[in-house]
């Protein structure tokens, strides 16, 4: 969509020699380029201020703790990682962990919201009072509140890890949830979760703490996501429905051939805004114990004092993560636009 | 998409400028002290014993104390301290931007600290050192039973890093649980999440005789697994400010060495024929004058706090809530490892 205005000869540009004060073209690249070039002088300037007071303080600064030895374990993480491993490892297993928590929450809180959101406009009193209340219950609680209850409800009323719940090679507990996961060493064989002596060992597991913030995160964006697909179904126009009704289509059939392909294009672009939020609002993991990357790096902060190199290494995670989202967000879009034939 | 990243973009310099205007110190803390008559003390958000505050909200504590000894010595008055509650990742920073005068938050002195940040460890005010506390029920009896469990932490420690050298040389593979706050660790601690807490000996005796529904359910396992040399620290490049900090904590020392304590501190000034003493109180030698401050400044540091001992009963000896024995804290001629050295 961004370069729709130049598809079709809709106005002929005035000629304008190159390089002309009057060429709007030329007017806007050149008020671009300063505008990034005054961004680009500040951002150095403060850059060495901050570099020069940490060195007038005698505070060591720089990216050459990376390579050092991390000398922490972390809790829970999915690529193998020891403590003799370098802090860029360690920083990679808190973006892996990030990741993982923000892909399940989008791919969870997009199938709940739609589902919610579709149950809004439904025609019984009863689905649409429930997906009301929904919304505007967990809309209107602060997330970390959220968290913090989901939370204290895994690790209050699951039994003990010495007594966990479990059907067959399912056991649930305080510990967290653990199940067989495959394992291919000689041939198709299967790691069984087996009851020790205080815990569940071995086996796959998900721990509380990712668990607590899988749902939180989840249930929460899913109430916005519900709001903008209703709000998307009901921006198609009545007599599209209606329409559709006339031709014989069920209400089922409606809503997947006629309203929800239609009310996507209205949908994408706010649903983009909550799939950032989702990844970004998973930093609050830090306060239920779920090791992702800002709480890797608070950790990294503590021991090694570089306050401002391991917050910028945040800042460029989440810039880069949420930048690469919105890209590939913008081409899902572009490929859903309405073709103009 | 140029809206958001622009908008980054600008967030981003407003962080960086935040942080390159924090103001840079002209002049000596001691001067700036004097201006604003108030010590900006930098303590912890909340351990039972070392700074935490009572029901009214005043604060109390062994490094609060020193805090109430330090201004009185150096503005006359005890109390004129400002409190400033600070996590354990913004402490560094706090200091090292100026926002307090001297950090004394059961911190522990160590290499990297000590040679990176730009800071300097004046005077161990408590020898403490890493343990694990369990159910008493789970039936461990030693660390070496924690093979594979779960150990619940708060983050931004040394503690972490303790936990994983211990771990991976007894080769235990302990999965280590982490809180950013202290209150999210001892939580999951007990609501079952994880097997054992680990902090320093005097945190566990804080969180089992505060925190716990009934302390007699949890045991203190006996292995230390590191030394931790708690102490207040100061910003690099002022030597008169260090020194004083440094000397006002050896005076506490001292004077319990030489017995002079909060209630006879006046009389022994009066009476007293020992020159050691009349150093410390400045009846006959101003030591005070060396330091940048007059002669009765370790006199009325005594009398606002009490001597070292003093400070150590009320806010965490035997007869405390937190019941730590005296220990390694002793003064040297007791048994102990505290060795001031002499005001002279």
């Amino acid at each position: 969509m961004l370069h729709s205005h130049t598809r079709g000869p809709r106005r002929a540009a005035p000629k304008q020699p190159v390089g002309s004060w009057r060429s709007p073209a030329f007017r806007s690249a050149l008020i671009q380029a300063l505008a990034v070039l005054v961004i680009v002088i500040l951002v150095f300037m403060l850059a060495r201020t901050v570099a020069g007071h940490m060195q007038a303080r005698g505070i060591q600064s720089g990216f050459d703790f990376l390579l050092g030895s991390a000398g922490f374990d972390i809790g829970e993480s999915l690529i193998p990682f020891d403590s003799l491993q370098p802090y860029w490892m360690a920083y990679l297993v808190g973006l892996t962990n990030t990741l993982r928590v923000a892909i399940l929450g989008i791919v969870l809180a997009s199938i709940l919201g739609t589902l919610i959101g579709i149950g809004r406009l439904s025609k019984s009193i009863l689905l649409r009072g429930v997906c009301s209340v929904y919304v505007e219950f967990f809309r209107n609680i602060p997330l970390l509140l959220q968290l913090l209850v989901w939370y204290l409800l895994f690790t209050e009323l699951l039994p003990d890890s010495q007594a966990p719940w479990h059907t067959g090679p399912f056991f649930l507990s305080k510990g967290g949830l653990s199940f067989p996961i495959p394992t291919w060493s000689t041939g198709l064989g299967w790691d069984m979760p087996v009851l020790g002596e205080y815990a569940v060992e071995n086996g796959g597991s998900l721990t509380p703490e990712f668990l607590a913030l899988l749902v939180g995160l989840s249930t929460y964006t899913a109430a916005f996501i519900a709001e903008v697909v209703r709000s998307g179904l009901q921006s198609v126009a009545a007599g599209q429905s209606e329409a559709a009704h006339a031709l014989g289509l069920s209400r089922s059939q409606t809503l997947r051939k006629v309203l929800l392909p239609q009310a996507l294009r209205v949908i994408i672009p706010p649903m983009t805004s909550q799939y950032l939020n989702l990844t970004k609002n998973s930093s609050l993991a830090v306060a239920i114990g779920y090791p992702d990357v800002v709480s890797i790096a608070n950790t990294a902060i503590n021991q090694t004092g570089r306050a401002v190199e391991c917050i910028a290494l945040v800042m460029l995670v989440y810039l880069s993560t949420s930048l690469i989202t919105s890209w590939l967000m913008a081409r899902y879009e572009a490929r859903m636009a309405l073709q103009e034939r | 998409m140029q809206r958001p990243l622009s908008h980054s973009v600008s967030l981003i310099v407003l962080a960086l400028g935040l942080l390159g205007s924090a103001p840079s110190f002209a002049g000596k803390t001691l001067d700036t002290i004097k201006s604003r008559g108030q010590v900006v003390c930098g303590v912890s958000t909340g351990v039972a014993g070392f700074s935490a505050t009572d029901s009214n909200g005043k604060w109390n504590g062994l490094d609060v104390d020193i805090c109430h000894a330090i201004a009185a010595a150096v503005l006359g008055e005890g109390a004129k301290v400002k409190y400033v509650p600070l996590n354990s990742q913004v402490r560094f920073t706090a200091l090292q931007s100026g926002e307090v005068d001297v950090l004394s938050r059961n911190t522990t002195f160590t290499l990297t600290r000590d040679a990176s940040l730009g800071l300097n460890q004046t005077a161990i005010t408590y020898f403490d050192g890493q343990g694990f506390m369990v159910p008493v029920k789970s039936k461990i009896k030693i660390a070496k039973q924690l093979k594979g469990q779960t150990v619940c932490v708060q983050s931004g420690t040394t503690t972490e890093k303790n936990l994983t050298d211990f771990s991976k040389a007894n080769g235990l593979g302990l999965k280590p649980v982490v809180f950013e706050k202290l209150e999210a660790a001892e939580g999951a601690y007990f609501s079952g999440r994880c097997v054992a807490y680990t902090t320093d000996v005097s945190g566990l005796a804080s969180t089992r005789n505060k925190v716990a529904k009934n302390p007699a359910d949890h045991i203190v396992l006996p292995e230390l697994i590191s030394k931790e040399p708690l102490g207040p620290m100061v910003r690099r490049g002022d030597d008169e400010w260090f020194a004083i900090v440094k000397w006002v904590i050896y005076g506490l020392m001292e004077a319990e060495e030489y017995g002079i304590t909060q209630a006879n501190v006046d009389a022994m000034k009066a009476t007293n024929k020992d020159p050691a003493i009349g150093r410390i109180l400045g009846s006959t030698e101003d030591t005070g004058k060396l330091l940048g401050l007059d002669k009765d400044w370790m006199a009325r540091a005594i009398k606002a706090t009490g001597n070292y001992g003093e400070i150590f009963e009320r806010n965490v000896g035997p007869k405390s809530v937190l019941q730590l024995p005296r220990g390694s804290n002793n003064l040297w001629n007791k048994g102990g490892l505290h060795y001031a050295p002499p005001v002279r």
